[in-house]
């Protein structure tokens, strides 16, 4: 469309944002994790990540990451079939009401969580009002769990559809035509063409799940800590930013493997846009 | 089965509308504290207009939203309509550069924002969240440009060229309106994106200056301060009517285009 000088003019302001904004900033998180207070190379404050209980940290936040994104996934695929199903004026509406709570500053939603989940809060009340037992539910890894799916099922949901939304109906009429019932049409057909929806849907639960601090010292009580908020805390209590820093980097290292995965499956993808 | 499926949209959503429920309803509570009903009562929205603070955030949030999504925008723009012309395989490398902020965590773009502008001895504030939204929003704006415009034929292009308009010409005229939807998508995306941050915004800000989630945190330890559930209801009925009407218009439009 321009020519190569026009181009390259114009890819200008990027390349020097991009080297300011991205490159500049991982170079210094990188720097800071891997020297120590005199500014020498040393690898000390990485290998706190085995001390002080952190590595327990780590496990916990990869594990209620994983739970969170796998409910995700359970809760999206059949929510995004119907919508996909009800094509014509209402998907609109209804894909709309799954937007705006989006537009609910998510921290207060959260929020709102204590009040339903806590010893006195909404639920217990209903169970009280039926002689029932009251639940122990705020300040456990449920809770968290649960926060992080309420936060984060939009970014699972609206790629997912996406992909949805694209599949040929004529392929699925195919299936059906061949003999295949809805299970067969859906492991076979639906699964494998929504797959890069879904992959892509994974990371965006992943990532955000694994790295929070503020849903886990909502739903959790300051007790239990994710690595999110050790981190947090080094900056903003600790002011120890080396230590900050080297903790960063090792999440850094899952979300590159997050990253290289993703590529890697998404690559059959990107040509198809293209 | 079609009662099965009702059943489950209705679980979900009322999964999604609960915590926005008890926040309208603490809106209304009388009492300053959270799951205490002591009766309505308007006051909080009374109280919410002589908030200085509170006005203070919402014009913050406001102001880096519109300026970030606009600046974002036009770089955005800019950069789609030089990776159109590269090879794919260089088109490839660049879109993974420009969504190293979305696939990054927030907390380790927001801390190495953070150690950029110290670095550079600007004084965290005001213009260090705008740059740190800019850099989030690029990005979003890409993703949502990109695609049209690879869509887009570039014949119509080259004939306003052929019938002698200057290619700054050529590219208002007729490049620019046919990506509208797709700014406009990019724009808002971008402006949501900025006044929903926390976590970039958390790391980037300096004592002093607040944004409405940023306000939010700081009240979490001693309590909410009502006011702010009034204020986001009125955002959330405010954007509800929006999009109402949005959806409404579209229906009409369809209609409108099924009869010519």
């Amino acid at each position: 469309m321009f020519n190569h000088g026009t181009r390259n003019l114009l890819l200008t302001p990027f390349l020097i944002w991009a080297g300011l904004f991205i490159f500049i900033p991982l170079v210094c998180i990188v720097w800071y994790g891997i020297t120590d207070y005199d500014e020498n190379f040393s690898l000390i404050n990485m290998g706190l990540i085995f001390e002080r209980g952190y590595l327990d940290a780590l496990k916990l936040s990869i594990w209620l990451a994983l739970i969170s994104t796998v409910i995700c996934l359970l809760l999206s695929y059949p929510l995004c079939l119907i919508l996909t199903e009800r094509q014509r004026d209402n998907s609109t509406i209804i894909s709309l009401l799954f937007i705006l709570p989006l537009w609910m500053n998510s921290l207060l939603s959260t929020m709102a969580w204590q009040t339903i989940l806590e010893g006195n809060g909404i639920i217990n009340q209903i169970l009280r009002l039926f002689g029932l037992p009251a639940l122990q539910m705020i300040n456990t890894e449920g809770a968290i769990v649960l926060g992080m799916v309420y936060n984060f099922l939009p970014y699972m949901v609206l790629p997912l559809y996406i992909t949805l939304t694209k599949i040929d109906k004529r392929i699925l009429e195919a299936a059906r035509d061949l003999g295949a019932n809805s299970w067969q049409t859906f492991v076979r057909v639906i699964l494998p063409l929504s797959l890069p929806g879904a992959i892509s849907g994974i990371t965006m639960v992943f990532i955000p799940a694994l790295t929070t601090f503020v849903i886990s010292a909502l739903l959790g009580g300051g007790k239990l800590l994710l690595i999110g908020n050790i981190i947090e805390q080094e900056f903003t209590f600790q002011y120890d930013w080396h230590v900050g820093c080297a903790l960063s980097v090792i999440l850094m290292i899952f979300i590159v493997l997050n990253m290289i995965l993703t590529t890697y499956f998404d690559k059959s993808h990107e040509e198809e846009d293209f | 089965m079609n009662y099965l499926k009702k059943v489950y949209l209705a679980t979900i959503f009322l999964f999604l509308y609960a915590p926005i429920g008890v926040l309208i309803a603490q809106s209304f509570n009388a009492s300053r504290y959270r799951g205490h009903w002591t009766g309505v009562t308007l006051d909080w929205y009374e109280k919410l207009f002589d908030d200085t603070r509170i006005a203070e955030a919402l014009s913050n949030t406001l102001s880096i939203g519109l300026l970030s999504a606009i600046i974002a925008t036009i770089l955005g723009l800019i950069t789609c309509m030089a990776m159109k012309d590269l090879t794919r395989k260089w088109r490839a490398t660049f879109m993974s550069i420009t969504n190293v902020p979305i696939l990054n965590a927030d907390i380790v773009t927001g801390i190495s924002l953070m150690l950029l502008f110290m670095g550079m001895g600007l004084k965290l504030g005001y213009v260090s969240i705008l740059l740190a939204h800019i850099v989030f929003n690029v990005p979003y704006v890409i993703l949502c440009i990109m695609p049209q415009l690879m869509a887009l034929d570039k014949s119509f292009y080259e004939a306003a060229l052929d019938l002698g308009a200057s290619p700054f010409k050529a590219f208002t005229s007729v490049i620019l309106p046919e990506l509208r939807p797709s700014i406009f998508a990019g724009f808002l995306l971008a402006f949501t994106m900025s006044a929903d941050d926390f976590i970039i915004t958390h790391f980037t800000k300096g004592a002093g200056v607040d944004t409405l989630t940023t306000a939010i945190y700081a009240q979490l330890k001693l309590g909410i301060h009502p006011e702010m559930y009034a204020l986001s209801t009125l955002v959330f009925f405010f954007v509800l009517i929006f999009v109402l009407l949005f959806a409404i218009n579209r229906r009409k439009l369809k209609k409108y285009e099924e009869v010519f």
